[in-house]
């Protein structure tokens, strides 16, 4: 089916060895075997980044302008560029705190959710125990719930133990549905690290807690990188309880974008820049992280 | 993997089980609390048995939303899925292409919900946004604000940009973990490019196909806050989600009983479709050896 000279053609990077060995390696060359969709192939994924990029960069665009200009003309490019935007948000505390607050409550949150979800992960990963499968079900579910549910009871509840517009408040509520994740995904990578390792252990005398520090946790390192990721970011997006929850001291950036846009009228150029800044930690993240998400996919527990 | 029956394992499982208690049942019990009351202010309750409920299901308002949110659900779906395992199936699958693609289409997944909207708010103005701009100028009638049609394509799009990356991402590690013996099989066997991913590639990503629909009809089923940024429910009642028009019932008029007896009703949907969902998932999993 396949001709060999395009076979070797869309191999730009292989050279030497490198082909042998790449058409008995598992999960790659795959390329290789499709030789009629090479011209084109590269082309969807392209378009579709191209598709995703367009919205950002218009947001990126319109922070470099001023709001003179962003009413008045239409231009692909700032025309008169500024960095006025991004100075009003730096030198401003009631816009810079924002950042702060989000960032303080999402990794108490992470914290909090890799502390309990690692020894219940390794629970459900080892043991059988009374009304387990009911209790991962349960657990999933509360993934499954809409926060616009709990949004009213987690005011109540919060406001009556006086946690309310506290980091603490919102790094709780978000556990609603990130100890879900983590327990899932931690589960899988668990059960991927044979029992042996567990047994040999105890067999040498490690106690638990030694055990699971010193082996257990090393061994599932890419796991636990997996599961952080997964909690910044559902944590980082969230603004339902984020916001319901907190009303000044505590309250998360993309909360008080809301409030400014209703507030100052447009002020589209500092809203613009805001908007580009929340997008930077989670490019950061991504970036650092890149090769576990694949890996924390592959397992197909998201 | 056998696993030995201890029952000392609820030790472990207890921290998790406290916290997720705390975080989900004292609200839960406090919705179903406010469902069975009725209230007059000063914090007096009254029992009012199942008349909330029965109020609920005969409103036409609850099955608007509800309908509008299933249709919605399923546009997103028939559009991210087929979308999302056209684009993992023409990714490169080595080289440097591969941390580009999965950078910048993770991209849209770690924005934060609200950003999201504002993005495709400002992108979709008419005056000055790219879109509606682009779009007026090639003499298309577009106006998301006033039009419910475009409020529509607006937040269809919007979704569609948002996740599409996840279902993509899924499927791509789903593709990337069969064995080249199987493509090498099938070109011995002269195997159309149809039949390899009929009969190779779309089985072995049945899985992660699986978890891909499932997030995606939860997700869109709860969805509140870009269409919220974006239409604010409108133009009219016509992007009221049930989500939107929760939130306006319980904290925008705070009429308690009839919020909280519609959260009970759209959890227990929610509750239905993951058991149904999990169910399934789970056979599916008893055939591999995982």
């Amino acid at each position: 089916m396949s001709n060999p000279a395009m076979d070797a053609s869309i191999r730009p990077a292989a050279s030497g060895p490198a082909p042998a060995q790449q058409n008995y390696s598992v999960g790659t060359g795959v390329v290789s075997r499709r030789p009629r969709t090479f011209g084109f192939s590269w082309l969807i994924p392209t378009i579709y980044i191209l598709f995703l990029l367009l919205p950002i960069y218009w947001l990126v665009n319109m922070s470099f302008k001023t709001n003179q200009e962003i009413t008045a003309s239409f231009s692909l490019f700032p025309k008169a560029f500024t960095w006025h935007n991004y100075r009003l948000i730096f030198t401003d505390p009631s816009w810079y705190s924002g950042y702060i607050n989000s960032i303080i409550y999402v990794a108490l949150n992470t914290v909090i959710s890799l502390l309990v979800a690692l020894p219940a992960a390794y629970a459900f990963s080892r043991y059988r125990f009374l009304g387990d499968k009911h209790l991962f079900f349960w657990l999933l579910t509360n993934r499954m719930a809409p926060p616009a549910v709990f949004a009213l009871p987690f005011f109540q509840l919060y406001s009556s133990f006086g946690l309310i517009d506290t980091h603490i408040a919102v790094a709780l509520a978000h556990c609603l549905f990130n100890v879900p994740l983590a327990v899932w995904i931690l589960e899988g990578f668990m059960s991927g690290v044979p029992k042996e390792i567990d047994e040999t252990a105890y067999i040498d005398g490690y106690s638990f807690p030694r055990f699971f520090i010193k082996i257990f946790m090393p061994l599932i390192a890419s796991g636990i990188g997996v599961v952080a990721f997964f909690c910044f970011m559902f944590s980082w997006v969230e603004l339902l309880l984020a916001r319901t929850l907190t009303t000044t001291d505590a309250k998360p950036i993309s909360a008080i974008m809301t409030r400014t846009v209703s507030a100052s009228g447009m002020d589209w150029g500092v809203l613009a820049a805001a908007g580009v800044l929340t997008i930077i930690p989670g490019a950061l993240v991504i970036y650092f992280v890149r090769n576990y998400i694949a890996k924390g996919f592959a397992l197909g527990r998201v | 993997m056998d696993r030995n029956w201890n029952n000392k394992a609820w030790f472990l499982v207890l921290p998790m089980l406290v916290l997720v208690a705390f975080s989900a049942i004292i609200p839960l019990m406090t919705v179903v609390n406010y469902s069975v009351q009725d209230t007059f202010g000063n914090n007096q309750f009254f029992w009012a048995g199942l008349e909330w409920f029965e109020e609920v299901l005969h409103s036409n308002r609850f099955w608007q939303a509800l309908g509008r949110n299933l249709i919605f659900s399923g546009i997103i779906l028939a559009i991210e899925v087929p979308l999302g395992i056209l684009i993992a199936l023409n990714m490169p699958k080595k080289g440097v292409g591969v941390a580009v693609c999965l950078v910048l289409m993770s991209l849209p997944l770690l924005i934060p919900w609200n950003v999201v909207g504002t993005i495709w708010q400002v992108f979709g103005r008419v005056d000055i946004g790219l879109l509606g701009y682009a779009l007026a100028s090639l003499g298309i009638d577009y106006n998301y604000v006033q039009d419910p049609f475009d409020a529509w394509v607006t937040v269809v799009l919007m979704d569609v940009w948002h996740w599409t990356s996840l279902v993509v991402l899924l499927c791509y590690a789903g593709l990337v973990s069969i064995p080249d013996a199987y493509y090498q099989a099938a070109k011995i066997d002269g195997a159309s490019r149809w039949s390899v991913f009929r009969f190779i590639q779309l089985p072995k990503m049945q899985r992660v196909l699986l978890i891909a629909v499932l997030l995606r009809f939860m997700d869109s089923f709860m969805i509140y806050t870009e269409p919220f940024v974006v239409t604010g429910g409108g133009p009219g009642n016509s992007t009221t989600f049930l989500s939107i028009d929760l939130v306006k019932i319980a904290i925008g008029q705070f009429d308690l009983g009839p919020a909280a007896a519609m959260s009970l009703i759209y959890f227990l949907i929610v509750l239905l479709m993951s058991w149904v969902f999990y169910t399934v998932m789970t056979n599916l999993g008893q055939g591999d050896q995982r």
